[in-house]
């Protein structure tokens, strides 16, 4: 079977880890792409995911992605062993990598998952990595440990203070860039609103930044023109453009709008999705 | 077939045509007599009924109306129609067998030169093609008067509808040929090469072959049965048909040739990249372009969202549609038909200039779509929440003619007036997608981002030929068609040396 899910693990309460049968794109992918999938081979909704790793031997991608509307609690559905309908990509321009010196990497709640891959790659080559990790809390901080063993630093923070420092990841990160010499280089990846302030706050002490966006896509090759966004006051194309972009460029305001257009259907489609579940007995396990 | 609301009484038209039929036996009907038959009405679902329905709206001719149709065709000696279209059908030819009642005959002659007379018959720019030089139409000084070609095509076609054979494939010849894009050109180049025996795999972005004809042109107007039919002779021909796969990040050009063995490749990814206006407010919540808006309605099928279709739509009560080609007027009758209660087409220029086929601006005014022509946006206007909430708009007069031969449109200084809308969908044209040139150094492009080729559709890369909207900038059906047929010639005669 094609897209078939070889492992399924779940990493918070609404966070899960899918291992999928895609050898073609488990071969060319590189840090920072992404992946269209759905979990319908025909009617389903397109989504975009990070690739958050690949394993070549077995010819799979490694998918994370948090449940929050109907397609991502149906795609929370299919067991192991099940299948996606369908995954195409890899997608978008890849992760700039080079020795930058200091890369300090800032990862927001599920998007740590993404953030892993270009972390592992700016070690990989010859950087030194300070990561920093956001949740709200405990429950809710995903792939610590592997943060850990690869980052030369790792300062973890959660909202409520459950663990690590009770502080948003923009008080570390300011601390961070405060330093002599500053870093060369902050990589966040996280919520719009979690970027934007990020990006306020290198800004001030100067330190380039990129961040990547995970906006509304339907095609995710440059044909619908949904995905786009205003970066240093031109309209670009996150599929084809991006994702990375200078988060100093961003219009996140913008950005952050557009992807609310959709959020009251989407809160009707998870309610019929629910409800018809409870119909036919799904939720009984 | 479903039944047809026509005016006229079925039975009297049937005798009618025996009489012609009578007199053209006895070698006595005249050429006054053709023009004096009736133009013949395509007969249509009714338009308020249909302002809510996604199937078909032109129903296609009864047998009896098309051989009247055909009956008007005078069998000019020059036949001067055929001239007008792009891939030479041998239209007085193909007419005649219908007047005859071979309508198995009628459709072989089409399948000579058009691969997709079920499409072409539907979505043809007839009247500025072969119906243009038709001399019954120049006789009436009339282009409507013109015989009914596109109708007659269609009827000819719907007729064989399943029963289409699959064409012959010839011995294997151990050659691999890769084809780049499911559109009318990516589906002609494979069933050409098929044909020749050469291992054929299509390969396709979208999770649904058929390109443009499955995500842009609706159901209403095309519907997506008559697609499926003929990917499904590719694949009874043996082509494989490759879906998720895009060309330039699942595998390069490059590595389908060197590492997997194909020695021909055609490119036929179409247009892509939608063009913005570039005013502001472009980035508004409500704010579409015409490929986004199609694509969730048909390819996603968002208009049953809810009901087993999970993508979503924004459900809109006033429109403006900018542009006055058919994506257009698709995009207008779409907005219609998912529940928008005015719908305003906003175009730049008058109703003269519009480059949407005749039929397709007809069928948008009787479904109320409301033509604001010689007005153009000049910002569109968002509240709090970054929604649509307007559109700012100046008047327009037409000046002097450009180098289209179109004449210009000038803004009128002071004519700004609020148009009160919810949502924008633009519809203005694509530019080339950049994907196939990022990824394939050695590929020649021009300044807009086509691909460059030579008349036999052969790039600048060996082995590499490409054809259609990447080619041409945005064209037509029949345009890709043409080429694909062109290119797939130059792969078979390439590949046999
Ligand atoms: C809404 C709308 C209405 C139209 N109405 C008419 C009409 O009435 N009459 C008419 O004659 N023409 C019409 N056209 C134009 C016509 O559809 C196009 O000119 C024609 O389809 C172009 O054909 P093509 O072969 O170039 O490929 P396309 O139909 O453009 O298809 C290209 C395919 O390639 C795929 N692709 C793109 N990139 C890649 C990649 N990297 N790897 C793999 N696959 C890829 C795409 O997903 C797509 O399926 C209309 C167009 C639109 C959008
Ligand atoms: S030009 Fe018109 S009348 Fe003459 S052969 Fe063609 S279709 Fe018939
Ligand atoms: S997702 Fe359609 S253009 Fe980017």
């Amino acid at each position: 079977m094609a897209y078939r899910i070889v492992n399924k693990s779940q990493l918070s309460e609404n966070v899960f880890r899918i291992d999928v049968e895609a050898p073609l794109v488990a071969q060319a992918r590189k840090a920072g792409q992404f992946v269209i999938v759905s979990p319908e081979a025909e009617a389903g909704e397109r989504i975009p995911l990070t690739i958050a790793g690949a394993d070549q031997e077995k010819g799979t991608i490694r998918l994370i992605f948090q449940r929050v509307g109907k397609t991502t609690a149906q795609m929370a559905e299919i067991p192991e062993g099940g299948a996606l309908g369908y995954v195409a990509g890899p997608l978008g321009r890849p992760t700039h990598i080079e020795k930058f010196g200091t890369v300090v990497c800032v990862g927001g709640g599920i998007g740590v998952a993404p953030l892993l891959p270009i972390a592992e790659a700016m070690k990989d080559a010859g950087n030194t990595v300070v990561s920093i990790l956001g949740a709200r809390t405990k429950d809710l901080l995903i792939l610590e440990e592997q943060f850990t063993s690869l980052s030369d630093e790792s300062i973890i923070v959660t909202d409520d203070g459950s663990y690590g420092r009770k502080a948003l990841v923009t008080e570390p990160l300011q601390e961070v860039c405060a330093r002599s010499p500053k870093p060369d280089l902050a990589v966040a990846i996280g919520p719009a609103i979690m970027m934007k302030f990020c990006c306020e706050v290198t800004r001030r002490y100067g330190v380039p930044t990129q961040v990547s966006l995970n906006t509304i896509m339907v095609d995710g090759t440059g044909m619908c023109g949904g995905c786009r966004v205003e970066v240093g006051g031109q309209t670009r194309f996150v599929c084809v453009d991006g994702p990375e972009f200078d988060g100093h460029q961003v219009n996140f305001d913008l950005m952050m709008r557009r992807m609310d257009a959709y959020k009251d259907l989407e809160k009707r489609a998870l309610q019929q999705y629910k409800d018809h579940q409870c119909k036919i007995g799904l939720d009984r396990k | 077939m479903p039944t047809h609301p026509v005016d006229i009484d079925m039975n009297e038209q049937e005798k009618y045509l025996q009489e012609l039929l009578t007199k053209q036996a006895q070698g006595q009907l005249k050429p006054k007599d053709r023009y004096a038959i009736k133009p013949q009405d395509m007969p249509a679902q009714d338009a308020v009924k249909r302002r809510h329905a996604m199937s078909e709206v032109a129903l296609g001719y009864t047998e009896t109306q098309a051989r009247l149709e055909a009956m008007r065709c005078l069998q000019c000696a020059n036949a001067p129609c055929v001239e007008g279209c792009p891939v030479r059908i041998r239209i007085r030819d193909f007419i005649g067998e219908i007047t005859k009642g071979q309508y198995d005959r009628a459709l072989e002659i089409i399948k000579e030169n058009s691969l997709l007379p079920a499409v072409c018959g539907r979505v043809c720019p007839q009247e500025v093609q072969c119906q243009e030089r038709c001399t019954v139409g120049k006789k009436f000084k009339d282009v409507n008067m013109s015989v009914s070609i596109g109708r007659l095509e269609r009827y000819a076609a719907d007729l064989a509808h399943g029963g289409g054979q699959t064409p012959a494939v010839a011995p294997p010849t151990g050659k691999k040929v890769a084809v780049i894009g499911s559109g009318p050109g990516g589906i002609v180049v494979a069933a050409d090469t098929r044909r020749a025996g050469h291992e054929v795999t299509l390969f396709e972005a979208f999770h649904k072959p058929g390109g443009v004809m499955v995500y842009g042109i609706p159901e209403f107007r095309l519907p997506k049965a008559i697609v499926q039919e003929e990917i499904d002779v590719l694949k009874k021909m043996g082509v494989k048909i490759v879906c998720n796969f895009i060309v330039g990040r699942t595998r390069t050009i490059e590595q389908l040739m060197k590492e997997d063995g194909f020695e021909a490749v055609y490119v036929g990814v179409g247009a892509g990249l939608p063009k913005f206006m570039g005013i502001e407010g472009e980035h508004l919540v409500g704010v579409y372009s015409a490929n986004e808006y199609l694509t969730r309605a048909n390819l996603m099928k968002a208009y049953e969202f809810g009901k087993g279709a999970d993508t979503p739509i924004a459900v809109s009560k006033k429109v403006a549609v900018l542009g006055g080609g058919n994506v257009a007027m698709d995009a207008a009758r779409m907005a219609v038909r998912l529940g928008a209660e005015k719908v305003y087409l906003v175009y730049r220029r008058s109703e003269t200039e519009m480059p949407a086929r005749i039929e397709e601006v007809r069928h948008a005014k009787e479904e109320g779509v409301i033509f604001c022509t010689l007005q153009n946006p000049k910002r569109i206007l968002g509240n709090d929440a970054g929604q649509v909430v307007g559109m700012e708009c100046l008047r327009y007069e037409l000046g002097e003619p450009d180098e289209s031969g179109r004449r210009r449109p000038v803004a009128i200084g002071g004519s700004e007036f609020v148009m009160n809308v919810d949502t924008v969908i633009v519809a203005i044209g694509n530019g080339a997608n950049p994907l196939i040139q990022q990824t394939t150094p050695g590929l020649e492009f021009n300044q807009w981002g086509n691909i460059v080729v030579d008349e036999n559709c052969r790039t600048s890369m060996k082995g590499v030929y490409a054809g259609g909207d990447i080619v041409l900038g945005t064209a037509t059906v029949i345009l890709a068609m043409g080429q694909g047929r062109i290119a797939a010639q130059a792969i078979n005669t390439d590949l046999a040396k």
